[in-house]
């Protein structure tokens, strides 16, 4: 196992390099550059400006500079928030952006799950039909609808919680809810879908052959089968959430990294695009790993050796 | 080992429980405080956005500021002299101005940083609004030294600047970010880290306390600043709100007491419900449509005024614009400053539909037979401008001109047409640094091909604008620009339609806000009623 784990890890490092490289020459295709701004800047102090960050420099040049800075753990200076660099945007908004990932990603698994499950026990009845009415409602109303609606009406009208802003517990409650509704919905359909089809498997008949109580079957040999199909859709999911939201940190004004990748892309920030580039390419990785480990240890036919 | 813990505990509990009581008793007074977005970055020398003026505002305090109805006072200077010549501006700088660490503000400070700003390696954006300080451009271009500057320290409390040639709005100049000193030692011991929370030493009425990117930027009062004992507001919090409309949900919620933007959707639901706390005042800028003059189709001025005539300037500032934009009949908006009555299209006041029956003759005039002339309508992505395209394109078809509307994302947008793309007509929008014509009819000077989108070459109009640069009365140099408006709107290279407008929100809590046309509201003159 550690071997397999430690070949994953290195078949990363060619990844991630085609990743980058990639994302360097491909920005670089969009017209303009982080200082064209609707106002033209004087052509001699555009002059100033590129020697002051290398953009006077060959293409090819560029990229080794910053190749070689990322090698040292480097990503290099923002070009568009210029008090920081890449890495510092990263140190605070990553942060915020896993504590609410994380959060919004535990609650959706634990209530996704034993909604599934519920509604997969008491199927074609009236909390299968409630479960699944109310997961597909979850699935189809996006985001940028549901966040501005759970705003204005715990924050501004009836004034319970803040309506947006960051600091406080109370801060964190409506975009955790944001993110985890629509993950609760798709997690329990999956969760109920998989548990349907694994009761009426061999092994649980089996299991409940042997007399073994209700609980053991469905808790132990059923779910178990079961949440194959929700571990492998969580693993990208997770990188997803983790890495933050555009939609839930502009609504509600929250520092994470999720603005990054479109600030720096519609701003022509290079390299916090190739940073938020690095940063997700990376969790991705990570969490298809940790998928493929959980697999092994979920599903004895699995195994890497 | 014991008691001494026990000792500990208890005076620390009793500091903690002191502390406590100190900072309940006086409750700070909090002013959340609604930012377009955060900044590039807070060395004021390297910003440009409406969004970074607002912060040095309240961080520094430069030779002249504007009060809380934008009319220059003294700041750092106490009083000044001109030459007659209009060449040589004496500053007497205050006494008891300080920097937030206690030093006392130099002329020093100011000769540092205005050579500064000038110098290649600082690549400072707007280095060009001091250009007209003696040797300034050459320093920039790196001809000459920072220290050849026409700026000179007589002693520790005289500035002494020297021009180029008279420039009536040069205190106009000095009241925008790039007019800030700098404290010198900091700036030098920590290089680019100066601006970092914990270094960075201001002057104005605020300090720095934190930075969060796209959180906040809190600033707490300076008690060193020279009017501390007048700043009411003890703690000043920019928050970025790129999206307009959370701005609005926090304001409604009371989270924050001004939001320094509107969302023009929800512009009915504002008017409706806030009442006085909704805010529209007339703004410094032009909305305005770039026509490529040296196209053949749209070379005669007549077609150019035919265009501009058939244009419902009512509706598109009304009903696209939600009463956010207000109707423009000439390109230098009006209030500016050393200006006077504005030069005004002919037909501002006649109705549309006598317009376009004049504009349709003088199509015939021009020998444009009615169908056959089809333009290229062309913005950057934005709800409002494409809007405001599908609009012109109906009211070109109601004169027989028929169009094509072609959308490019923004950041592209601006460099097509600064390197003479090949466009019909565009938009674009151009906002005033200073209060004076000269910073909007310079935009179509011939040499200036940053700006000048049309191409538009005109010998009389460079001369008129040459001649307005070494007219020192300031009347007789508000004619000859005037002249030089008059001609810009006979020839029609643009074609004005809207005026800006700011809006924004301002809590019934919040007082002394006062609406004004370069919309600059300096925290030191608001209060905050609990």
């Amino acid at each position: 196992m550690i071997v397999y784990v430690l070949r994953r890890l290195a078949s990363a490092i060619p990844t991630l390099f085609i990743i980058v490289t990639l994302a360097f020459f491909m920005i670089r295709l969009a017209p303009g550059g982080p200082f064209s701004l609707e106002r033209p800047l004087d052509p001699l102090i555009m002059q100033n400006l590129e020697r002051a960050y290398n953009f006077d420099k060959p293409l090819w040049q560029q990229y080794l500079i910053y190749i070689g800075n990322l090698l040292q753990g480097d990503l290099g200076p923002s070009f568009t928030r210029r008090d920081f660099s890449v890495g510092d945007l990263f140190r605070t908004g990553l942060p915020v952006s896993i504590a609410l990932g994380s959060l919004a990603m535990s609650i959706a698994l634990v209530v996704g799950v034993l909604l599934g499950a519920l509604a997969a026990l008491r199927q074609n009845s009236w909390v299968d039909y409630t479960v699944v009415g109310t997961a597909t409602l979850g699935i189809t109303i996006p985001t940028f609808v549901i966040a501005p609606l759970l705003s204005l009406s715990f924050g501004v009208m009836m004034g319970w919680l803040p309506a947006g802003g960051w600091g406080t517990w109370q801060h964190m409650v409506l975009p955790v809810a944001t993110l985890a509704l629509p993950q609760i919905a798709i997690v329990a359909r999956l969760t109920r879908g998989a548990t349907i089809e694994a009761l009426r498997s061999n092994h649980v008949r089996t299991a409940r052959a042997y007399g073994l109580p209700a609980r053991v079957v469905v808790g132990v040999h059923a779910l178990r089968g079961a949440i194959l199909p929700v571990v492998s859709y969580l693993g990208p999911t997770a990188a997803a959430l983790l890495t933050g939201s555009v939609v839930v940190e502009t609504i509600f004004g929250i520092p994470g990294i999720g603005r990054y990748f479109v600030q720096g892309a519609l701003g022509r920030d290079y390299t916090l695009v190739m940073g938020t580039v690095v940063v997700i390419a990376c969790f991705v990785i990570v969490f298809n790993l940790i998928v493929d480990i959980l697999y092994a240890w979920l599903d004895p036919r699995v195994r890497y050796d | 080992m014991r008691p001494l813990m026990k000792a500990a505990l208890l005076s620390t509990a009793i500091v903690l429980c002191v502390a406590y009581a100190v900072t309940s008793a006086s409750a700070e007074i909090v002013y959340n405080r609604g930012n377009d977005t955060d900044p590039t970055t807070l060395d004021h020398q390297k910003t440009s956005t409406v969004a970074e003026g607002n912060l040095m505002r309240d961080l520094y305090e430069g030779l002249v500021v504007q009060d809380a109805a934008a009319k220059i006072v003294p700041g750092v200077a106490e009083s000044w002299t001109v030459s007659d010549d209009g060449l040589v501006y004496t500053f007497k700088l205050r006494q008891d101005a300080k920097w937030s660490n206690g030093d006392p503000v130099k002329a020093s400070d100011f000769v540092f940083a205005y050579q500064r700003i000038q110098k290649p390696e600082t690549a400072a954006p707007y280095a060009n609004m001091l250009f007209p300080m003696v040797n300034a451009e050459a320093i920039n271009k790196g001809e000459k030294q920072a220290t050849e500057l026409g700026v000179k320290a007589i002693d520790d409390h005289t500035l002494e600047i020297t021009l180029t040639s008279p420039t009536p709005y040069f205190l106009e100049l000095l009241t925008h970010q790039t007019g800030y000193p700098l404290h010198q030692a900091s700036v030098e011991k920590f290089g680019d880290d100066f601006t970092r929370p914990g270094n960075m030493v201001t002057n104005g009425a605020y300090m720095l306390e934190a930075f969060t990117p796209n959180d906040k930027i809190a600033m707490r009062k300076n008690p060193h600043f020279h009017d501390a004992a007048n700043v009411q507001i003890d703690v000043v919090n920019f928050i970025p709100f790129e999206d307009r409309a959370t701005c609005l949900r926090r304001f409604e919620a009371g989270e924050v007491q001004s939001c320094s933007d509107l969302d023009n959707q929800q512009m009915d639901y504002m008017k409706a419900n806030l009442g006085d706390q909704l805010r529209i005042a007339p703004y410094l800028g032009t909305y305005y449509l770039p026509v490529k003059v040296k196209k053949e189709k749209l070379a005669d001025p007549r077609v150019r005024q035919a265009i501009s005539m058939a244009i419902d300037r009512d509706f598109l500032a009304n009903q696209i614009w939600r009463g956010s934009m207000l109707p423009a009949y000439s390109f230098v908006p009006p209030g500016i400053g050393n200006y006077g009555e504005n030069a005004v299209l002919p037909y501002a006041k006649d109705d549309i539909l006598d317009r376009e029956d004049a504009a349709k003759a003088l199509l015939a005039e021009a020998g444009v037979a009615e169908g056959s002339l089809t333009v290229e309508l062309r913005h950057n992505t934005g709800e409002n401008h494409k809007n405001t395209m599908t609009a012109l394109s109906d009211m070109l078809k109601n004169i027989g001109i028929s169009s094509t509307i072609v959308e490019m994302e923004g950041t592209g947008y601006f460099d097509y047409m600064k390197q003479d793309g090949d466009f019909d007509i565009t938009r674009a929008g151009w906002i005033g640094d200073y209060s004076d014509p000269q910073n909007f009819l310079f935009l179509f000077e011939s040499q200036n091909l940053g700006f000048n989108y049309p191409r538009w070459a005109n010998p009389e109009y460079d001369a008129l604008m040459q001649k307005a640069a070494q007219t020192i009365d300031i009347d007789e140099r508000a004619a000859v620009l005037k002249q030089a408006e008059e001609l810009l709107l006979k020839e029609m290279p643009i074609i004005p339609i809207m005026y800006y407008s700011s809006g924004s929100l301002v809590s019934d809590k919040l007082k002394g806000w006062e609406d004004n046309v370069m919309n600059v509201h300096g925290t030191r003159w608001l209060s905050l009623a609990q």
